[in-house]
């Protein structure tokens, strides 16, 4: 596929130098050797000029064709469908002005090339064409701010109705952790300060923050279908973005800050799993993975269709692999798994937990007092 | 003040020409020169070395994205211990795209465009013997001559230059121990960028009181060119914004070097926590973009400007709606100072103020799309003269409507959310103000070459080449772009690898990287040009693209003071292309265009302005 493209764009630079050639050899048959355009430039150029017109139709349609099918599957979230459909109606108006903005430039390019002895028609002001080309943009535009604040009213507004479940994503240098907030679905509360590696307390909880004892601290994320979920992001050493495309979902996590955002997820990874666009996707990429193992190269294991949630904030050296799937599944699914983890207190050995914590109290103090 | 230096150098100007090859040395006309013509190529060819430095660096990771992980000689002997056995580290490879965005942003599109065009064109355009103060012109370029230097010498600290993204946002940039690029790397980027915002303010302010106290009898307001107003108003943005920026970097300097916490709080690193408590890293956001989003368009103004006045100038048209045209740079002003907070809807700021500025930046759409409109009328019914320089602005109104549309996705809040940060928006703004603003200097560069280098000229057919080899990459890299975004590739990846889900883009990586380099390398078709050119370049007519404007009435060889004897007056407005009487006959007979100094003939109406 590689040297296909490659060969079709060193065929394109070939017909390109082929035809600059031309140009050349064209400018070349007057004597005069003047550097200013004259009528076969400008006739050259003009015809180039709607050549390029067709190019960038011809790019437009080739980039729909070629790589439409790459973009995201639809989404997974409930007020994803609301984005997807401002999406749509956005690019639909974009392309419309694009097509007949680029038309218009490049094709009076061609019409108006310059000859000698032509005049061109001073027309410096027309108060009304300007008005309708103020007024249409202020209208379209108005719309657009209109129906996208309501949207983002809607989806940045973070509440504690419909029993939301509680999470919180929690970014270091390079990887994720999820806290549930367990039987009670309250997170204990934390500080750096008060992170404790070798007791395994590595977000940080308060130990003393009843609360806390039921936390589950995990490396994968589990979501039930259906259920909204508040997100709750920290980061504990640079700015990172919990970016979840196929939500539409994104965050950045600031040290010193808790940010939110919330949604609820539509779709589980198995129905996702059996979208058309998502076997299609699979299976190009598995022909892929499987010419790399053919070729006996790295990273060809087959895969399977998952959930991702990507760091999205320049964050360092290992910024391109930082990532935590996601698996969106039925509440029983959800349960059962859940019931599985071990909780914070069942973690944190308790005889430590009484030593260390003078240590706690006088960070907790000091971070209190600052 | 500006009496005195105006008196002495009207004085200066008329003995100059006998005695000129006596008193300027070798040092004071070429190296200290306080000539605006000299310090205006000074600036140029500066700026222009960097760009060669800032579009190599992005050919080399626009590699590593098309073939990641591959061993490649080139990597091996340019980046040597940075890539081991020819494969790219990933520490280099964000220090690369840090640079490039500071490089192409600031060195190249800041003060290579800005700073060449408002240093050559304000003086002779306005009529003026020379800018409000040569002295300290001269000594901002030099200071951009120094922070040049300072940013270069940063690519050869030990542990590689700022590697944080041309934002530097902390705690990544603040924390040595956060990544490589953030130690000695990071304290010259700092010290570098704050010399250039000393070069930048200096040289605004001196556009400012040029084009207010020194234009010639009879230069309006309303009979500036566009170009004028471009520089004008871009300068009057530098000064409001770039002291803000000055300010993000001084507390990010304590931060670093004198443990104060104005950007962090609870940080543990390393397996430590630090000490810092109760700054944020969103107010580093807030500081940074009041002067990055004003920043883009102190590089788009300029090369309005300049499309402006060489679409009409081509046209043989007069500009359309140049009322309107002053206005919307006016307004696109104004409002830049007010949205920046695009840049930070989902920082963790408040959502409503991210409502806010949805309103605000979407309403910035609307004087752009006016001046659009406008490019496009003055094009129609015109008389086209399709010179180098027109097709760099045809490509520049081309390549500004395609980019600039999609800011309607990103200036949207909601939309925002799933493209921000993929290369969504790095097609967005590389089509928007990068390729625009750089066919906005190229336009310059071919329109006014022969200012610059005494009346020689560029070689059109390899201006031809150059210009069309570019405009077909330029849509080859950036239009796929978009939908490697829309699939939610994030950017500032060394490599996409680690996801299977990005692996059927790999094609698309690849065709990206074929014309970005095909894109590199035809520039050096411009520069052999231009090199040729100022050595051999045929000497053209004094006027060669018969405009209206001063400069072409200046002499064509450089003397300080531009003109010989008086300084021209002023009579009309600078578009008077195609103007004709009553009976349809042009008002000079046989010639298309008026110049300013020609006052209003008998029953010649001067239209509003």
């Amino acid at each position: 596929m590689t040297t296909v493209l490659i060969l079709a764009v060193l065929i394109l630079v070939a017909i390109a130098v082929w035809q600059m050639t031309k140009i050349f050899e064209l400018s070349q048959l007057k004597t005069e050797n003047s550097q200013v355009a004259d009528d076969s430039d400008n006739k050259v150029q003009g015809y180039l000029l709607f050549a390029f017109l067709i190019f960038i139709y011809a790019i437009t349609i080739f980039s729909f064709w070629k790589y439409g099918k790459l973009l995201l599957p639809e989404a997974a979230s409930e007020h994803g469908s609301e984005y997807d459909s401002l999406m749509v109606v956005s690019m639909a108006i974009i392309f419309f002005v694009q097509t007949i903005t680029q038309a218009l430039l490049h094709y009076f390019g061609y019409k108006y090339r310059g000859e000698k002895g032509k005049k061109a028609l001073f027309y410096a002001d027309n108060d009304r064409l300007e008005f309708i080309w103020t007024i249409i943009p202020v209208i379209v535009l108005a719309g657009l701010i209109l129906w996208g604040l309501y949207t983002w009213t809607n989806i940045m507004d973070v509440n504690e109705e419909d029993d939301p479940l509680i999470v919180e994503l929690y970014g270091q240098q390079f990887n994720w952790t999820v806290r549930y907030g367990g039987e009670d679905n309250v997170l204990g509360q934390a500080n750096v300060r008060m992170i404790d590696i070798n007791n395994a307390n590595v977000l940080g909880l308060d130990e003393s923050d009843t609360y806390a004892a039921d936390d589950i601290i995990v490396k994968e994320m589990h979501l039930p279908v259906g259920r909204k979920v508040n997100f709750k992001i920290r980061s504990q050493d640079v700015l990172h973005s919990a970016y979840m495309p196929h939500f539409r979902a994104q965050m950045n996590a600031v040290p010193g800050m808790v940010t939110e955002f919330s949604y609820m997820p539509i779709t589980t990874t198995e129905e996702m799993r059996q979208n058309p666009d998502v076997i299609d996707k699979v299976k190009r990429t598995n022909e892929i993975r499987a010419e790399r193992a053919a070729n006996g190269e790295d990273n060809s294991d087959p895969w399977e269709f998952d959930y991702i949630l990507l760091c999205n904030k320049i964050c360092g050296t290992s910024h391109y692999n930082m990532q935590i799937k996601i698996i969106v599944e039925t509440q029983k699914e959800y349960d059962a798994w859940i019931a599985e983890q071990k909780t914070f207190a069942d973690t944190v050995s308790p005889s430590e937990e009484t030593e260390a914590q003078p240590a706690f109290n006088t960070a907790d103090a000091a971070s209190a007092g600052l | 003040m500006s009496v005195t230096a105006h008196a002495h150098i009207d004085e200066h100007a008329h003995d100059d020409h006998a005695h000129d090859h006596h008193k300027q040395t070798f040092i004071t006309k070429y190296i200290f020169s306080q000539d605006h013509k000299m310090i205006a190529k000074q600036y140029l060819i500066t700026g222009l070395i960097m760009g060669f430095v800032g579009i190599a660096m992005s050919l080399l990771f626009r590699m590593q994205l098309a073939w990641p992980g591959e061993s490649n000689v080139i990597f091996e002997s340019l980046l040597g211990k940075w890539a081991p056995d020819g494969v790219m580290s990933a520490d280099v490879y964000l220090a690369l795209v840090t640079i490039h965005g500071t490089i192409m942003v600031f060195f190249v599109l800041t003060a290579g465009l800005s700073g060449t065009f408002s240093n050559l064109l304000i003086p002779l355009q306005i009529g003026a013997r020379d800018m409000a103060s040569g002295f300290l012109n001269m000594i901002s370029y030099w200071l951009f001559f120094l922070s040049s230097v300072v940013m270069i010498s940063s690519l050869f600290v030990e542990a590689g230059p700022a590697a944080a993204g041309w934002t530097v946002y902390p705690p990544l940039s603040a924390l040595p121990m956060a990544q490589p690029g953030s130690g000695l790397g990071m304290t010259l980027w700092l010290v570098s960028m704050a010399i250039f915002i000393a070069s930048s303010l200096m040289g605004s302010l001196n556009y400012i009181v040029t084009v207010i106290n020194l234009r010639t009898k009879g230069m309006s307001m309303t009979r500036l060119p566009l170009t004028i107003w471009a520089f004008f108003v871009t300068a009057i943005i530098g000064v409001v914004s770039f002291p803000v920026l000055l300010s993000a970097a001084l507390l990010l300097i304590m931060d670093r070097s004198f443990g104060t916490s104005f950007f962090l709080s609870d940080i543990f690193i390393q397996g430590e926590v630090l000490h810092y408590q109760g700054g944020s890293p969103v107010l580093y956001e807030h500081l940074f973009w009041f002067l990055g989003h004003p920043e883009v368009y102190i590089v788009i103004l300029p090369a309005m400007g300049i499309v402006s006045e060489v679409l009409a100038v081509s046209a043989r048209k007069p500009i359309f709606g140049y009322r309107a045209m002053v206005a919307s740079i006016l307004a696109i002003a104004f409002l830049s100072t007010i949205v920046w907070g695009l840049h930070m809807f989902i920082s963790g700021m408040n959502p409503f103020l991210g409502s806010v500025f949805t309103f605000t930046t979407l309403l910035i759409a609307i004087p752009s799309a006016v001046k659009a409109f406008n490019w496009i009328t003055t094009l129609w019914k015109g008389n086209l003269q399709l010179n180098p320089a027109m097709l760099f602005s045809i490509g520049f109104v081309s390549t500004f409507i395609t980019g600039g549309l999609t800011g309607i996705i990103l200036g949207d809040s909601t939309l925002d959310i799933n493209v921000h940060d993929t290369y969504f928006v790095v097609a967005h703004f590389h089509l928007v103000m990068g390729i625009s603003a750089l066919y906005g200097l190229f336009a310059g560069v071919y329109h006014w070459f022969p200012k610059m280098f005494e009346g020689k000229m560029l070689n059109k057919n390899l201006g031809y080449v150059h210009f069309w080899v570019t405009a077909v990459c330029a849509y080859g890299v950036f239009f796929p772009m978009h939908f490697v975004g829309m699939a939610g590739v994030p950017r500032r990846y060394y490599q996409n690898t680690a996801f299977p889900m990005f692996d059927d883009l790999t094609d698309v990586q690849v065709l990206m990287t074929v014309f970005a380099l095909i894109a590199g390398l035809v520039q050096l078709v411009f520069v052999y040009n231009f090199i040729h050119s100022m050595f051999f370049g045929k000497v053209g007519a004094k006027n060669p693209w018969n405009a209206t404007t001063l400069e072409w009435t200046a002499e064509q060889k450089h003397i300080h003071g531009n003109w010989e004897g008086d300084i021209p007056e002023v009579h009309r407005w600078a578009y008077d292309y195609s103007k004709v009487d009553e009976d349809g006959e042009y008002i000079i007979p046989g010639q298309d265009f008026v110049p300013q100094t020609l006052p209003l003939q008998k029953d010649e109406e001067e239209l509003q302005h």
